[in-house]
């Protein structure tokens, strides 16, 4: 009796689960980087330390939720033409929103992510998701399909910047209030010698600093996970 | 002669993809045979090359606070930007589906996605921060252009031969492009630093 009453007044806020899916699916099944090849410009740029690729990471689940969100609202309105035009300007006025509010709040972060920031407005996740999933869906649904594609592309981001930060930099969370050394001597190691520092001997890999070795780690996550998940292997 | 240092130095020292990383989702989309990607890189230059020094005027006459109306309009910077590079999109997808169906039809959905290539805007935001002057611009916009369109064949030329090798299956297709972008931008990383300024006033 239950579900003929959803049918017949379906509630706004639903979460059932394929409202579940809407935001479990991009984290494995179809990844924003990994799967649809999605937003990669920013996962290279801005990966070489964690903090900022979880700022990154917000902001962008910020904005793909919300531009979602708003499209779907708007997706009768809008004449076919025109529709890159008008999802544009729905981006590009959030990301102006996180623009000013990280000037605000974290100017040195801000600094750092310098033209990334703006570069949101070109993450092609943002767009790809207004075009494939928003134009066409409810707005509840796109507004979680926007968060858990944010949440996707923030998952790699992350396991990629902890990655590069720890074997290039030897530190977590570098430049956050809860900085932690994890390998390799710290620049007052000589002196101070009662700092405690689990592999002194280690020296920083430089590499990984380099916007390549991003490239390198992508690749090599995508084929551990397709190695577990075959139904994704590229037959051609 | 400055125009040409520009020129150069965006093309092959900054090459926006293999150095700045720039662009990556139609690059790694389209580069599966050489011929589109030819279409698509011929595509991105005429894009660049014209929005950048449009974008130059923009940011010059419109939103600085010696321009027309006289008031720092900096925060629309990223609207009036986008809004420049969408319709010089819809342009050329009108011109291309006109002259060459084929090539249309082959680039699909990444013809309108250039307008969401990051190389585009990150142009136009490099220009700015970088305070070019409008031939600079210019010189800067052809020149990414160019740099991204010799990418984007070098990289489908090496994906075309590499589907004849042994690949393990899981690394096959977008696995193996990620790391020989990687390895093709350690290459480029040998032009960095190089100044054809300095060479020119030798």
């Amino acid at each position: 009796m239950a579900e003929t009453a959803v049918k017949e007044k379906e509630p706004l806020f639903q979460f059932g689960k394929k409202e579940r899916q809407l935001i479990t699916d991009p984290l494995n099944d179809n990844n924003p980087i990994t799967v649809q090849v999605l937003g990669i410009c920013s996962a290279l740029a801005v990966t070489s330390l964690v903090y900022p690729s979880v700022v990154m990471a917000v902001a962008v689940t910020f904005v793909t939720a919300f531009s979602n969100l708003f499209t779907s609202l708007l997706r009768t309105y809008i004449p076919k033409q025109v529709r890159m035009i008008v999802q544009l300007v729905i981006i590009a006025t959030l990301v102006t929103v996180v623009e000013l509010l990280l000037k605000t709040f974290n100017y040195p972060i801000y600094k750092q992510l310098s033209v990334y920031i703006g570069l949101i407005i070109t993450n092609c996740i943002v767009m790809g998701r207004l075009e494939a999933f928003a134009m066409a869906n409810k707005p509840w649904r796109s507004f979680l399909d926007g968060i858990g594609n944010g949440l996707g592309y923030g998952a790699i981001l992350i396991i990629v910047g902890v990655i590069r930060e720890i074997f290039g930099k030897g530190s977590l969370f570098a430049g956050s209030p809860i900085e932690l050394k994890i390998i390799g001597p710290t620049a007052d190691y000589f002196i101070n010698t009662t700092e405690s520092v689990m592999f002194g001997w280690y020296a920083n890999n430089n590499l990984m600093v380099l916007p390549a070795a991003a490239m390198f780690i992508i690749g090599i996550l995508i084929w551990i996970q397709r190695s577990y998940n075959t139904k994704l292997v590229d037959v051609s | 002669m400055e125009f040409l240092n520009t020129f150069i130095k965006a093309a092959f020292v900054e090459n926006l993809v293999l150095a700045y990383f720039l662009g990556m989702c139609s690059y790694l989309a389209v580069s599966k045979s050489v011929n589109t990607a030819f279409g698509l890189g011929l595509a991105v230059i005429f894009v660049l090359g014209i929005t950048m020094p449009i974008n130059w005027v923009i940011s010059e006459y419109l939103l600085s606070e010696s321009g027309l109306f006289g008031v720092d309009l900096t925060f629309l910077r990223f609207i009036l930007f986008i809004a420049v590079i969408a319709s010089m999109v819809q342009l050329v997808e009108m011109v291309v589906e006109k002259f060459s169906p084929a090539l249309y039809a082959a680039l699909g959905i990444f013809l309108p996605l250039i307008t969401v290539n990051c190389a585009i805007l990150g142009g136009s935001l490099f220009m700015v921060s970088r305070e070019y002057s409008f031939s600079n611009s210019l010189a800067f916009g052809l020149g990414g252009g160019f740099g991204w369109f010799l990418a984007i064949i070098a990289i489908a030329a090496i994906r075309e031969k590499i589907r004849y090798s042994n690949v393990p299956p899981a690394l096959r297709g977008l696995g193996m492009a990620f790391i020989l972008t990687g390895l093709m931008g350690i290459a480029f990383m040998s032009l960095m630093g190089i100044d054809p300024a300095a060479f020119a006033s030798k």
